[in-house]
């Protein structure tokens, strides 16, 4: 007497495979609808955008007259900020990531810090631009400077860069460190040499994404006090600055239609450097690339 | 029981001892947390010859390997008693540094680890930690290591190419040509063939036997024809202790322990 009955294993075999299909078919139109929203997107930006693009756009100061305004002072606005928090970021969260990695002993107050920098990166973005403007603008006393700015937007990003390094971190396989120790190799040598080139791929990647939140952030940068009309250029890490994402708000707050139609033109160089960004991240994950 | 079986064995193979010891081994225990891995390890490992650590999975013998070079102590929970004497120097003295010990005290590991650089990298790695930047003596230094490991000929074309593209026997060898690099005095190696295939595995033996005229090798397999065939004494190891330890010959034709004669006879592990 067999276990299974074969005449019900043939009867359910009809819907199993209607469920295969429809299964199959659910996730198809996810995928369909977030199509569709990026590709009505981006046929309204372009469409309003393009007209106003132009390389005087890029190149002029903001303005009370539509057709000539440009984005210059927010452009190069966002390339300091950048300029400030790649470099501050990139530098605390790696050390953060290897020294919760490498050096700091597993027990409960490490997990403890280990819980609260994953929180950290999920507090809203204007809870960081009321924390940079306590402590660096007025505590600091760095007024709403470019310097400030990007010192909160590497708060920001900080927790994201921290986790995404130890994930790096924890793919180097246990095997090449033991083989690195096993030569006489001291910890350094072993982190330097072995661990950090082999999560370099992974941590750029993290980087570079979290540095393409930052670009897009606002709120922090508007909390702190970034100004919204800007005719001159940042000259030092003291000027007062204004970013891409704060002059785009600014012009679609307008009444008037062409200041919605710059905006669009703004947010297709915003889409740009984005894309540039990402691209970046992608290559670097592919070139880099190491199996193990 | 088992305590007067010990020391006759002990006193035994003391009396048998004709060689020049690199490590001395005096009442070693050890525990990973509540679980005592290794108890009473007494014994004398031999200047330039092979030997050999048989015994059935989990009987202490790869914790005992790596307490040699202490990366047993990467194990956060490990807990240690007694001495190692590596040449007059007890390891565990707080002076010791691990990182001397462990240029003196190579390691070739289970699965083939070469990092992911090129072959040339790999073999030069050992000699730039220790400090060696010039470049003709860093190519000497990789061409006698990976010539000593018999696999020169194989890679001597291609040693700007990332090592995860060689097969795993030649990783392997790569791996000795590693640990040759340092210029150890002794190489330790943890079931070194286990995850080759028997060309490969042939091949390793070979070069094993070809080494110890330079180098005093300790090597754990869980094979006992490869330690019948390549090494000089054994030890075996049961429940982490060492039931015998005598030359290979002597345990394999005429073990004087009944567990011995039970295990290589196949009646149990």
């Amino acid at each position: 007497m067999p276990l299974i009955n074969k005449e019900s294993v043939k009867k359910r075999m009809g819907s199993r495979i209607a469920a295969n299909g429809f299964a199959k078919f659910l996730f198809i139109l996810a995928t369909c609808f977030s199509l569709l929203i990026l590709g009505v997107l981006i046929y309204r930006i372009l469409s309003e955008g393009l007209p106003y693009l132009s390389l005087d756009f890029i190149t002029n100061f903001a303005s009370r007259m539509p057709e000539r305004a440009g984005i210059w002072a927010a452009l190069l606005g966002t390339i300091w900020i950048m300029a400030v928090t790649a470099p501050v970021s990139f530098i605390l969260g790696v050390g953060t990531a290897i020294y919760l990695e490498e050096y700091a002993k597993k027990n409960a107050f490490t997990k403890f810090i280990q819980i609260n920098i994953s929180n950290l990166a999920g507090v809203p973005s204007i809870v960081f631009g009321l924390l940079g403007l306590t402590i660096f603008v007025r505590l600091m006393g760095l007024g709403s400077s470019v310097l400030a700015g990007g010192l909160t937007m590497s708060l920001l990003i900080l927790p994201v860069i921290v986790v995404a390094s130890q994930e790096a971190i924890r793919t180097v396989p246990r095997e090449i460190r033991e083989a690195s120790f096993g030569m006489g190799a001291t910890k350094w040598q072993t982190i330097r040499r072995i661990v950090f080139p082999a999560a370099l791929p992974g941590i750029l990647t993290g980087t570079i994404l979290a540095l393409s939140r930052a670009v897009g952030e606002t709120a922090p940068l508007l909390v702190l006090g970034a100004l919204a009309y800007v005719a001159f250029v940042p000259e030092n890490l003291f000027s007062q600055f204004t970013v891409l994402p704060i002059q785009l708000y600014n012009w679609t707050s307008r009444p008037q239609e062409d200041f919605h139609m710059l905006a669009a033109s703004g947010i297709i160089i915003l889409m740009i450097i984005l894309l540039i960004m990402n691209s970046i991240a992608v290559f670097i994950r592919n070139k880099f690339h190491k199996r193990f | 029981m088992d305590i007067t079986i010990n020391k006759k064995m002990v006193n035994k193979s003391e009396k048998e001892q004709d060689f020049t010891p690199v490590f001395k081994i005096n009442n070693l225990n050890l525990w990973y947390g509540q679980d005592h891995a290794l108890k009473d390890i007494k014994f004398d490992i031999p200047e330039k010859q092979v030997t050999a650590i048989i015994g059935p999975s989990g009987c202490g013998k790869s914790t005992f390997i790596k307490t040699l070079n202490r990366m047993v102590e990467m194990v956060p929970i490990v807990r240690m008693s007694g001495e190692i004497v590596y040449r007059d120097k007890n390891i565990f003295q707080p002076k010791y540094g691990v990182e001397e010990l462990r240029t003196q005290v190579g390691m070739v590991f289970q699965k083939p680890n070469p990092f992911p650089k090129s072959i040339y990298e790999n073999v030069a790695y050992g000699p730039r930690i220790h400090g060696i930047k010039n470049k003709k003596v860093l190519d000497e230094v990789v061409e006698k290591s990976l010539r000593g490991a018999a696999i020169w000929d194989e890679v001597k074309d291609r040693l700007n190419e990332n090592a995860y593209g060689l097969s795993g026997g030649q990783q392997q060898r790569l791996c000795i040509a590693r640990c040759l690099a340092i210029e150890p005095d002794v190489i330790l190696m943890d079931e070194p063939t286990s995850a080759l295939d028997p060309i490969s595995t042939l091949k390793v033996e070979e070069l094993v036997q070809e080494l110890k005229k330079d180098y005093s090798i300790v090597i754990v397999t869980h094979n006992m024809q490869q330690a019948a065939r390549i090494s000089d004494r054994t030890a075996f190891f049961l429940n982490g202790e060492v039931v015998e330890y005598t030359d290979t010959s002597t345990l394999f034709s005429n073990p004087s322990d009944k567990r011995t004669e039970d295990y290589i006879t196949g009646r149990f592990g």
